[in-house]
């Protein structure tokens, strides 16, 4: 690129930057913690019905995350979740009912297109990097505890 | 050079075609935004009862063909040829309301900018005897876009406030020589032009340098000035994009003051939570076939120019890293 169209570039990126409105920085983390802290509460409190039975530690666990997957599919199904999202930004996207809608989201979409091609190939498009760096992190982590600690460690 | 040519970019028509109908629909937002007054039909539910949003949008802009139809004494055999786009891959909504009309159709893809591009196309075919009558029409649908533009409808994401809202609707306009109507007498065809926005969410700032390119080379081609105008409608720039379109403009020696208005900052109100304002392809469509033409025929307007604005982009050249260009054609009309 010749020197003066590189200069106008980046004068007309110093225009757009100067006129992009600032993010309603308080107002989005107050959003996002009553939103995150609601869902965060609710799983709470199924936490502790489920510690009411007899279950071990890791059931009550599974159990809960089960409980809030589920009910976040169905809120996305239901056409609510994303204007939960829409208001409570991450508070909504970070907890696990946030992972949940962006498979079921996926899936409802996709479905126009086939239950082969569209629902079964395109239902991990959002979720999908998720699951495959989760999983490298995973394996990185765990190799090097294996390194320090060794194998009985 | 050829006779009908005025300046670099610019044709002046020597007889100027009219728009002898025009037909306009949208759905349930779009009626309660700034512009709901000036549509014709509205339907209640976007989805038309079809079962994807694809589907809708074909119903819609089929449905508003007919109806800009019904207000002339044409038949669709009378058409010499539909010109139309929209925002879908392989222009799917035009190409399969076109099998469905059995109208000889010219597939145009002008991103938002199409309802001008073939405003354009159409008068010089008229003009130029090659048609008698010319039917354009464009549409644009916020799901059908969601989904092949961002993400999944239902997804967890907060829009930006600099993101625009895809306006579900379609419009259609019928140029000829015979009847009645507001008359195209310009067309100045834009260059692409691109200073390196990238993102996505900023589809006004990657717009505005292209809809300065093209308004500054009409006014130089045509030796006018804002002043001769009652309007400068801008396509779908956005609260952010009109902003920079400014002062851009303002750089190059025009002040535009309150001739300009931009209809997708225009088009929604803000409670309607749709980011900078609309965009797609039917948001200049309505702003011209709606607003425009009902507000020329009440006495408002005489001497217009729309400037539509088009993001040329694909997911994929984004997702590629490349920047987003942007195109802008503009179109006088009068009803002088």
């Amino acid at each position: 690129m010749e020197k003066s169209a590189y200069e106008e570039r980046s004068r007309y990126q110093q225009m757009v930057t100067a006129r992009t409105p600032k993010p309603k920085y308080a107002k989005n983390i107050a959003l996002a913690y009553l939103v995150g802290g609601a869902i965060c509460t609710l799983a709470q409190a199924v936490f502790n019905a489920f510690s009411g039975m007899s279950l071990t530690k890791l059931e009550v666990s599974a159990a809960t995350l089960a409980t809030i997957i589920a009910l976040g599919a169905v809120v996305t199904g239901l056409g609510v979740y994303d204007c939960l999202a829409e208001r409570g930004g991450m508070g909504a996207a970070v907890p696990i009912s946030g992972f949940s809608n962006t498979i079921t989201a996926a899936a409802m979409d996709f479905k126009r297109e086939g239950y082969l091609l569209g629902m079964g190939a395109k239902m991990f498009v959002i979720a999908g990097p998720v699951i495959v760096y989760g999983l490298v992190g995973g394996f990185v982590v765990t190799l090097i505890r294996l390194a320090f600690a060794g194998i009985s460690g | 050079m050829a006779q009908k040519r005025m300046g670099a970019q610019t044709i002046v028509f020597g007889k100027p075609p009219k728009i002898i109908a025009s037909a306009t629909l949208a759905g349930p937002k779009e009626r309660d935004g700034n512009f709901g007054d000036y549509i014709d039909t509205i339907v209640d539910e976007p989805m038309m009862q079809e079962a994807t949003a694809e589907k809708a949008e074909r119903k819609m802009l089929y449905q508003v063909i007919q109806e800009s139809l019904a207000k002339t004494a044409l038949q669709e055999s009378d058409i010499n040829y539909y010109i139309g786009g929209d925002l879908l891959n392989q222009i799917i909504s035009s190409s399969y309301c076109a099998r469905d009309l059995g109208i000889p159709f010219i597939g145009i893809y002008g991103a938002c900018s199409s309802m001008v591009e073939g405003l354009g196309l159409g008068a010089v075919m008229v003009d130029g005897d090659f048609a008698d009558n010319v039917l354009i029409a464009t549409s644009s649908h916020y799901h059908a876009s969601e989904r092949q533009f961002r993400y999944p409808i239902e997804l967890n994401i907060q829009h930006k406030q600099t993101s625009q809202w895809t306006v579900s609707g379609a419009a259609a306009g019928i140029l000829t020589h015979q009847g009645e109507g507001p008359k195209i007498t310009h067309i100045t065809f834009g260059k692409v032009v691109d200073l390196g926005v990238k993102q996505p969410d900023l589809l006004g700032a990657a717009m505005a340098p292209a809809a300065s390119d093209t308004l500054c080379q009409h006014f130089a081609d045509t030796n006018t000035t804002p002043g001769d105008y009652d309007l400068i409608l801008t396509g779908d720039l956005g609260s952010m994009g009109q902003q920079l379109f400014v002062d851009l403009v303002k750089e190059a020696g025009y002040t535009l003051g309150t001739k300009h208005k931009d209809t997708g900052a225009d088009f929604y109100k803000p409670h309607q939570r749709a980011g900078a304002g609309g965009s797609g392809c039917a948001c200049i469509a309505l702003g011209i076939m709606g607003y425009v033409i009902k507000e020329m025929y009440q006495g408002k307007y005489h001497k217009i120019l729309a400037l539509a604005t088009g993001a040329l982009f694909s997911p994929l050249s984004y997702q590629q890293g490349d920047s987003i260009s942007g195109i802008a054609h503009g179109v006088v009309i009068d009803n002088t």
